[in-house]
This record gives C-alpha cells, sequence and structure tokens, in this order.
C-alpha cells in the first residue's frame, strides 16, 4: 500500500500565534482518515496549507512522494487532490450537470482542445454516471443555486469527484445536514472510497458521522497532533476527552 | 430556459437582424454614421465585457486598444495595405500587449490591473501625440481609405455601414462560440467564486490573463474600423475619457450579460443626441445617472431585467417543487 | 510643470549643473510632499473601508473651485477658505460616504470603485459646467519671492509649500502610528469585527477616515492649486500621481504612501529636466509598471498572504 498522502513538520503561525505547529502525520491508499479537534485547533488551517490555499512557515507536503508544499490550488487539483467546502462552494447560476462539467473540464484535453473542442469537453457521459451516483438525476438541468442545501451538499461532493482525483479532502461534510441525508451521504462516501479506492480526509464536528465512517482518526489540539488511531481507541482516551471537555 | 422562450428570443433576434440590414437604407449620411460608431463601439465594449464582466477584471486601456487598432489600421492602409492584413496586425499587437501588460499585473491582488492600465492608456496618448514619425503626431493621419470587400467599393455610408455591422455579427458568434465553451465556463467560474475555481483545477490567473489579452484584442479590432469609419485619426479620441467611456457602456448595459455591451454601446452613442437640449450638463446628468443605477444594480440595465426574471423562475421552481412533494 | 521652470531659471542665475540639481530636488520634494499627502488619504480611504477612490485627484480639485466662487460671490480670501473647506468636508467626506460609498459597499469592492470612476467623470464635467473649462489663477497662503539659503535662491513658494505639506504628513503619520486614536483607526482597519468585539467604534472611525480625507484635499488644493491653477482637468495629472504614489511606496501603508509621493515628486521633477518634455510623464508611469513588476508590494509595503 503506497503513501498518498504525507505531511512532514508542518508549521503555520500568524504575526505571533502559531496555528499549525509541527503536525506530521501520513494516509495510505485507499483510508479514510477523520481528523477531529475542538474549535480553534488548526484543523482548518492544517487543510488550507496542505491544498495550498495558505503557504506554509516550514514542514513538507508529499502528495505520492511528490512534494507539494506552497504549489497553487489549482496545481495541485491537477495532481488529484480535490476537496469539498465547510461552506457550500457550488456555482448557483449554472445547472447540476454544467457544475459537473466544469467541475471536470480542466483535467482532459489541452487549453486548445477547450477553446475549439466541444462545449461539455466530453464529459457528458461522467456527468451523467456521477449524477446517478450520487442520486441527483433529476434535478440535472436545474439551477444549483434552487436545490436544497442537502442537494447541494451531494452536488458539492460531486464536484470534487469528478476529476477522478486520487486524495479528497472533506471539509464538515456533516455539517448543517439532516439525518437522512447524512445516512446517503455516508453511504455514497463509502461506497466511492470502496469502488475507486479514493483516499479520504475528513474534518468533521460530528463524532457519529466521524467514528463510523473513518478507519484512523487523528486528533488535534492547539496546532499539534494529540493523539493517533481507531476511532474506539481515540474514544477511551484520557488526553483527548480531557481537550475536548477542557475547552 | 423554456423552448418557447428560446424560440422566442431567436425570432426576437432574427427581427432585429433584419431590421439592423434594412431600416438604414432609409437613413442619411449622418444617420448610418451614428450607427457604424454604434456597431464599432460595440465591438470594443464586448471585449471590455470580455475582461470585467466575465473574468471579473477592471481595464482602463481599452481606449488605448482601439487607437492602437486605428493607428494600425491607419497606417497600413495609407501605405497601400489592404484592411485585412492591418486587423491581422492589430490583433497580435493588441494581444502581444495585453498579454505583456497583464501578466504582472495580474499576479498580485488590489486589482493593480487597473492601474497598469490606467497608466499604459496616458503612456500610449503620449506615444500616439509624439511619435511623428509614424503617427504624425497632433496632425493626424487623413485620407484613410475604405475597404474594397470582395469586389465591392464601400466608401459610401451604407456599404460601409453594411461592412460594420457585419464585423459585429462575426464578433459577436465569436464571442457566443467562446462563452459556450469550456473556456467561457471557465471565465464565469473564476467571476462567480474563485477559490471554488482554483479548487477545481481551472488556472484562474492564467485564465484571467487570457481573458484580458482577448478583450484588448477586440479593442484593436474595433479602432481598425474606426480609422476608415472616420477617415481620419488623430491622439485627441484616444485618452482615458475614450476608456472610461466604454467602461461605462459595459456597466449601464450589463457587465457579464452578452447584450450587455449593445445596449450600453447604443446609449452612449446615442446620448449626446437625446439630451442635446440640456447642452453641455448631459455627460454630468450621465455621470450621476451611472452612480444610481450602480446603487440599484450594479449590473446595470440587464441586471435589473435577469433579477426580475430570476425570481419569477424560482417562484416557479418552488412551486414545482411543492407539487412534488405534495403527490409524495 | 510650472515649479521646475522658475526654479531652473534661479539655478541659471548662479550657474553649475549641481546646482540645478539640488533645485529640482527642493522642487520635487515640495511637489512630492503634496502627492504624498493626497496619496496618504487614498490610502486611508482603502485601509478602513477597501474603498479605491478614483475620484481622489478630482477631489483635490473641487475644493479649490468651491472657493473660488465663494470669492467671485464677494468673500475675502480667509471666509472663501473657510466656507471652501466646510462645503468639502461636507460634500467629499460627509456626502461622499453617506451617499455613495454606504450604498455602493454592499455590492462589493469593484462596483464601489467604478462608481467612484463616474464621480470623477461627474465632478469635472459639473465643474467644466459651472464654473469654466479655462484655467484660473488662485491665491497662494504662502507670498511670493525668494529667499537666500546657503548661498542660493530659493523660492519661497517651494519652501512654504514644502513645509507646510511635510509638517501636515508627518503630523497625520503621527496621529495614525502614534497616538490611541490611530490605533483605533487602524484596529477598525485591520479586523473591524475584532475591533468592535475590543470596544472600537468602528462605524465612527471609518466616517472620521473619510472627514480626514476631506481635510486633506482641502489642504492639498491650497498648496498645490497657486502653483498649477484650478482647472477642470487637473484632476488627472494628479489623482495619477496619488495612485502611482500609493503603490509605489506600499498599499497598505501610509509611510509607504510618504515615501512613494516623495519619490514620485522627485523622479517627476528630474524627469522634467533631463528627460524629453514629451515623454515625461511616461517616467512616474514606467516606475509604477516596474515596481508590480518586481516588487508589488511596494517600497515599504508587507508581503501579502497569497490567497490564490
Amino acid at each position: 500500500m503506497s503513501r498518498v498522502l504525507e505531511v512532514d513538520g508542518l508549521k503555520k503561525h500568524f504575526g505571533g500565534i502559531a496555528a499549525v505547529d509541527g503536525v506530521s502525520f501520513h494516509v495510505e491508499e485507499g483510508e479514510i482518515l477523520g481528523l477531529i479537534g475542538p474549535n480553534g485547533c488548526g484543523k482548518s488551517t492544517l487543510f488550507n496549507c496542505i491544498l495550498g490555499q495558505l503557504t506554509p512557515n516550514s514542514g513538507e507536503v508529499k502528495v505520492d512522494g511528490r512534494v507539494v508544499t506552497g504549489l497553487r490550488p489549482c496545481e495541485l487539483n491537477r495532481l488529484g487532490v480535490s476537496r469539498t467546502f465547510q461552506l457550500l462552494q457550488v456555482f448557483p447560476k449554472l445547472s447540476v450537470r454544467e457544475n459537473l462539467i466544469l467541475a471536470g473540464q480542466e483535467h482532459r484535453g489541452t487549453m486548445v482542445s477547450r477553446l475549439c473542442g466541444k462545449p461539455d469537453a466530453g464529459l457528458g457521459e461522467a456527468a451523467e454516471e456521477m449524477l446517478r451516483f450520487f442520486r441527483l438525476g433529476d434535478l440535472a438541468g436545474e439551477a444549483a443555486g434552487g436545490l436544497s442545501y442537502g442537494q447541494q451538499k451531494l452536488l458539492d461532493a460531486a464536484m470534487a469527484f469528478m476529476g477522478g482525483p486520487r486524495l479528497v479532502l472533506l471539509d464538515e461534510p456533516a455539517g448543517g445536514v439532516n439525518l437522512t441525508m447524512l445516512a446517503d451521504l455516508k453511504e455514497r462516501l463509502t461506497a466511492i472510497n470502496r469502488e475507486k479506492r479514493a483516499t479520504f480526509v475528513v474534518i468533521e464536528h460530528n463524532m457519529e458521522f466521524v467514528m463510523s465512517l473513518c478507519a484512523r482518526v487523528l486528533v488535534m489540539a492547539e496546532g499539534k497532533v494529540l493523539a493517533e488511531g481507531r476511532p474506539d481507541e481515540i474514544r477511551a482516551n484520557p488526553a483527548v476527552i480531557e481537550a475536548y471537555l477542557g475547552h | 430556459m423554456t423552448r418557447t422562450g428560446r424560440l422566442l428570443g431567436l425570432a426576437v433576434g432574427a427581427l432585429v437582424l433584419a431590421a439592423l440590414i434594412v431600416v438604414p437604407m432609409g437613413f442619411n449620411r449622418y444617420g448610418l454614421y451614428i450607427l457604424s460608431q454604434w456597431a464599432v463601439m460595440s465591438i470594443a465594449a464586448m471585449g471590455l465585457n470580455l475582461t470585467l464582466g466575465y473574468a471579473g477584471q477592471v481595464s482602463l486601456a481599452q481606449g488605448a486598444f482601439v487607437g492602437i487598432g486605428a493607428y494600425t489600421a491607419a497606417i497600413m492602409t495609407t501605405h497601400g495595405l489592404p484592411l485585412i492584413v492591418a486587423l491581422a496586425v492589430a490583433i497580435a499587437l493588441c494581444l502581444a500587449i495585453g498579454w505583456l501588460l497583464g501578466y504582472p499585473a495580474l499576479r498580485v491582488q488590489h486589482h493593480y490591473l487597473a492601474f497598469v492600465t490606467l497608466a499604459f492608456s496616458t503612456l500610449a496618448f503620449l506615444v500616439f501625440r509624439n511619435e511623428e514619425w509614424l503617427t504624425k503626431g497632433i496632425y493626424g493621419i487623413s485620407a484613410i481609405p475604405r475597404p474594397v470587400i470582395f469586389g465591392f467599393a464601400t466608401s459610401r455610408p451604407l456599404p460601409f455601414y453594411y461592412v460594420c455591422l457585419s464585423s459585429l455579427a462575426l464578433v459577436s458568434l465569436a464571442m457566443w462560440w467562446l462563452i459556450r465553451s469550456p473556456w467561457g465556463r471557465a471565465f464565469m467560474a473564476l467571476r462567480e467564486n474563485p477559490i471554488r475555481a482554483l479548487s477545481l483545477g481551472i488556472d484562474t490567473r492564467r485564465y484571467t490573463l487570457i481573458a484580458f489579452a482577448l478583450g484588448s484584442a477586440l479593442g484593436g479590432v474595433a479602432g481598425t474600423l474606426y480609422a476608415p469609419l472616420t477617415q481620419f485619426v488623430d491622439p485627441t479620441p484616444f485618452t482615458l475619457s475614450l476608456s472610461l467611456d466604454l467602461l461605462l457602456m459595459v456597466i449601464v448595459g450589463g457587465a457579464g450579460f452578452f447584450f450587455g455591451p449593445f445596449l450600453g454601446a447604443m446609449i452612449a452613442v446615442l446620448l449626446p443626441e437625446w439630451l442635446r437640449i440640456t447642452e453641455g450638463y448631459y455627460l454630468m446628468l450621465y455621470a450621476v445617472a451611472v452612480i444610481l443605477l450602480l446603487i440599484y444594480s450594479p449590473t446595470g440595465i440587464l441586471g435589473i431585467l435577469d433579477r426580475v426574471l430570476a425570481a419569477r423562475r424560482t417562484k416557479a421552481a418552488s412551486a414545482r417543487r411543492q407539487a412534488a412533494q405534495a403527490t409524495l | 510643470m510650472h515649479l521646475a521652470g522658475r526654479r531652473r531659471r534661479a539655478g541659471r542665475r548662479h550657474g553649475g549643473a549641481m546646482s540645478n540639481l539640488l533645485d529640482l530636488l527642493i522642487a520635487g520634494l515640495a511637489t512630492g510632499a503634496i502627492y504624498a499627502l493626497v496619496a496618504i488619504g487614498f490610502t486611508l480611504l482603502w485601509q478602513t473601508s477597501q474603498t479605491i477612490n478614483f475620484a481622489q485627484g478630482e477631489f483635490v480639485m473641487l475644493p479649490a473651485f468651491l472657493m473660488l466662487g465663494a470669492m467671485h460671490a464677494g468673500a475675502p480670501f480667509w471666509l472663501a477658505v473657510l466656507i471652501g473647506a466646510i462645503l468639502s468636508l461636507i460634500l467629499l467626506g460627509l456626502g461622499f460616504k453617506l451617499l455613495l460609498v454606504d450604498p455602493m459597499l454592499r455590492h462589493g469592492v469593484l462596483p464601489l470603485a467604478i462608481a467612484t470612476m463616474a464621480l470623477s467623470l461627474g465632478i469635472k464635467e459639473a465643474v467644466k459646467q459651472f464654473f469654466s473649462a479655462e484655467a484660473s489663477p488662485f491665491p497662494s497662503i504662502v507670498p511670493a519671492g525668494d529667499v537666500e539659503i546657503l548661498g542660493r535662491a530659493v523660492s519661497l513658494q517651494s519652501l512654504g509649500v514644502f513645509v507646510v505639506a511635510i509638517v501636515a504628513v508627518i503630523g497625520l503619520n503621527a496621529l495614525l502610528t502614534r497616538t490611541s486614536f490611530g490605533h483605533q483607526m487602524q484596529a477598525a482597519a485591520q479586523n473591524p469585527t475584532v475591533a468592535r468585539i475590543i470596544g472600537v467604534p468602528v462605524e465612527r472611525m471609518i466616517l472620521l477616515a473619510f472627514l480626514i480625507n476631506a481635510l486633506i484635499v482641502v489642504l492639498a488644493a491650497l498648496l498645490i492649486t497657486p502653483i498649477y491653477l484650478a482647472k477642470f482637468s487637473s484632476g488627472e495629472t494628479l489623482g495619477l500621481a496619488a495612485f502611482i504614489a500609493a503603490i509605489v511606496g506600499g498599499f497598505n501603508s501610509v509611510r509607504g504612501a510618504i515615501a512613494g509621493g516623495l519619490l514620485i515628486g522627485i523622479v517627476d521633477n528630474l524627469a522634467a529636466a533631463y528627460v524629453s518634455t514629451q515623454y515625461r510623464a511616461a517616467v512616474p508611469l514606467i516606475l509604477l509598471i516596474a515596481i508590480i513588476l518586481f516588487r508589488p508590494q511596494g517600497l515599504l509595503g508587507r508581503r501579502e498572504e497569497r490567497t490564490v
């Protein structure tokens, strides 16, 4: 099994405050890693550093053995890393199908083919398949802004997978989603992980969601890794309980 | 859009096009001049719409690019070269300059492109005015010939108007193709949500630069038509004011809407005519009107229309959803 | 620019290329100090409320005409200045913020910037229509004549302008960086949410920034109009100089605006003497493009966190 993601000694500070203070971990291919921790522990900053949204002050990020620290988000995406967002980031004025085509178009062909070729960049089939998989089929032509919150969340996830990524970072996918949708979401994520051997890292506050979805969990507190292990180990870890209750 | 909606739109479009071809046959020289000017300015405004409306960047140099196109055409055609060659040179020149200006300016934030294009606008004017050996400076280049298209001379107002109109049609077609292509989708994505676009692999920097370069090239195209239209080119029109006028055309019509530039150009070209009664005050009133319009609708007149239609669409969509749920 | 012209004539009386250079530097510092003043106002508006004021040049041009209008109505100079200042505070400070910036800001930074472009057009045309398209002379607050410094004749006007402008600039810098008032304004600018929590009256601070800018442009008008005369179009060059100064110095800092202003003033005056008159205006523009190419954060600015 290869290591899809390796983070080594990552540090990021703002002014005098260290948001991420020397974090190291790795993720194996096909794994679903959970990332939890109390508010302000640095999870989002860590994500943003891995994804190129922020430039870390020191440390290294490797994807499939290749150093990617400091690359721009679009370059990372083209190397097979994609993400979902905490706050919804679909394109409301485009239709659901258009959103999916947009999500996949940079992964096919060249700049020239994107100008002179088909308007849907040859992604019509792939978009249909993704719509079917996430059960958004009958909403294909609807403007994305008109979908319900839960449906938009599914679309957001679908967009993250259009490019056939190796690694997907999910930022609070369960946030604000009702129980039925949640079950759906979990089921779909598990399915795609199985079928495509996609590797996930999931930030979540919903303990139930994380513990049932993830095989391994990483706990952060105050910018550092506090504990790492299987969900049941983490749940029983006194330091973890302390970190959460202490806040 | 519904089928009937789309058919209606096409019918209206065909009607407008027919009107634009037939009605001006009865116009006098001045009317044809105004209409030709509208066509030429629409092309420049369409280019700026690409930069501003689709890629979200402010360019204050579109007037300078029109000037570059105009001088290219003026210099080359008065030396016996055909207009089409001047067109090719103007496009290449504007693409190159656009790229060179945009590349450093777009690497950083803070809307630096606006200031760089502001500076370039002033620089271009200086070059137009000072390099007499090339541009004849303040004396200008006169007796600019009108082109011969497929053996037809176009020196008279009506034939040349058709040249302008067909150029506008060709540019519009090219624009329509561009907007529908994956490039167009990428432009729209980087305007709506650049962070999300980046995370999907869209190189926002490169696409913004492309939009700006293409938009500037269209300015050059407009300039190439401007020279034979006025048949006299001197530096005076190609100041910052022209760039500002073009910007306001795009804004008033509706930035980011396909027909915005047409509407904005029409308003800007016809404005001095309509408000002649207010004498010199019309520009001031125009400025005030633009500010008020912006406060109410930053996406211009077509933006207001769009809002009205969108409100009706969401009402219909939620009604449909409710009906669907009721049947469950 | 006429200042340099007068300087060169005085210099030639005493001869020597070296003295010529000195004259140009002094004249450059004088205009530079005015640019710095206007650039500070521009930067202040940007920092506190994300307002890119493309009409800043016209903001400097307008108070002069308001004062001229008062004088034509019969008021003595001192009263006209007062009237002009009060009107400017109301129109360019309060009015600008409440009637243009506040309604536009909710649409975003870019629409607001474009609205200020429309405003610059409106002010220019209004002045052209209601006053005149011709240049009008304007009385100076500094007496004319030369004074002898280190064996050289220095124009009192240059000196006076420089002194007043530099004092204002230093005062502003002190106000904004050393007083508690200034710290509150910085806090309101950098992080309004947090500032509100710790009790900074953010809305009031932003309004004060606009009022301070209005005072700045009034002072700049008093200093620069006697030199370049009052013309409806003078806002263009001055505005451009202020933008370039702010960017070259460092878009985010007051000290940057000061450094940028002085630099542009000197460069501009040197260019007037050593570069062809035709292209002297190009030199600051080329400097701008160079800075954006090689050091986009400006000479004194901080490297910004990359978000794209």
